[in-house]
């Protein structure tokens, strides 16, 4: 996601509750949440409800923003926030059991055909049973190829520890596909 | 685990996930300003537990209310 930098005095106006401030902030970077999160999500009714939530919460916090900071790079932070707290809800669990990794009705590109039904479903069960902070890391990283870099700062941790729960949510993976009989 | 172990689980991922389409198709500020009106029209918690301790205090020492609305 393209972080875009604010003048101060916007910035500054937004942090003393001015609402024009604000929904400034809102136009221009709502397109920018909405599209770090759906790539998490995977559901566009869900990342519409929690960009809604993230700037909820941007502006709860808006006396503790700091205007010489990034305004983009605070509000992926807190659209990681928002995201993974879905993913640890029950909801998310409830509704995994029903959608998936593929089940999207508003997308626009086909399942790729190159892959068994069967084992399109036992991968994403597998994927759906990974902990939350290591779905979110793997999503990123392995099905959306965000960069390291980009992903770390979206959870304010360092790149080596992406890293690690990256290689984490591999060997879970492996595990649990092969209790599912499948060989990667 | 060996590299190609990490490269075959990859690609199994990448075929079971339908790309997403990350543009969003429409502006959301009517529902934020919703979201907003509808937060800002209630009433926190703490407003409600201030009225009640309040209560509780012109309960207990009557004498306390002419020095409140002295004070108002």
């Amino acid at each position: 996601m393209e972080v875009l930098e604010q003048p101060t005095e916007l910035l500054e106006q937004f942090a003393h509750g001015e609402l024009d401030a604000f929904e400034s902030l809102f136009r221009q970077f709502q397109s920018q949440v909405y599209g770090w999160i759906i790539r998490i999500v995977r559901e566009p009714g869900v990342a519409e409800d929690l960009t809604i939530e993230t700037f909820w919460r941007i502006y709860r916090a808006r006396a503790r923003f700091d205007p010489a900071r990034s305004f983009g790079a605070w509000a992926r932070r807190i659209a990681t926030n928002v995201a993974l707290d879905h993913l640890k809800s029950g909801y998310a669990k409830a509704a995994s059991s029903e959608t998936s990794l593929s089940d999207d009705s508003s997308r626009v590109v086909p399942l790729d055909p190159g892959i068994r039904r069967d084992i399109r479903e036992r991968t994403e069960h597998a994927f759906r049973h990974l902990p939350a902070k290591l779905r979110l890391v793997a999503t990123l990283a392995l099905i959306e190829e965000r960069p390291y870099k980009e992903i770390a700062e979206g959870l304010n941790i360092s790149e080596g520890a992406v890293k690690t729960r990256v290689f984490r949510a591999l060997r879970l993976l492996r595990k649990r596909l092969h209790q599912l009989g499948v060989e990667p | 685990m060996n590299e190609q172990n990490y490269e075959n689980i990859e690609k199994l991922l990448k075929k079971a996930a339908a790309p997403v389409n990350p543009e969003l198709q429409r502006d959301l500020w009517p529902h934020m300003l919703r979201r907003l009106e509808e937060r800002q029209a209630g009433v926190p918690w703490f407003d409600w537990a201030l009225l009640g301790l309040l209560i509780l205090w012109l309960v207990i020492s009557p004498r306390a209310i002419p020095v409140l609305l002295y004070h108002l």
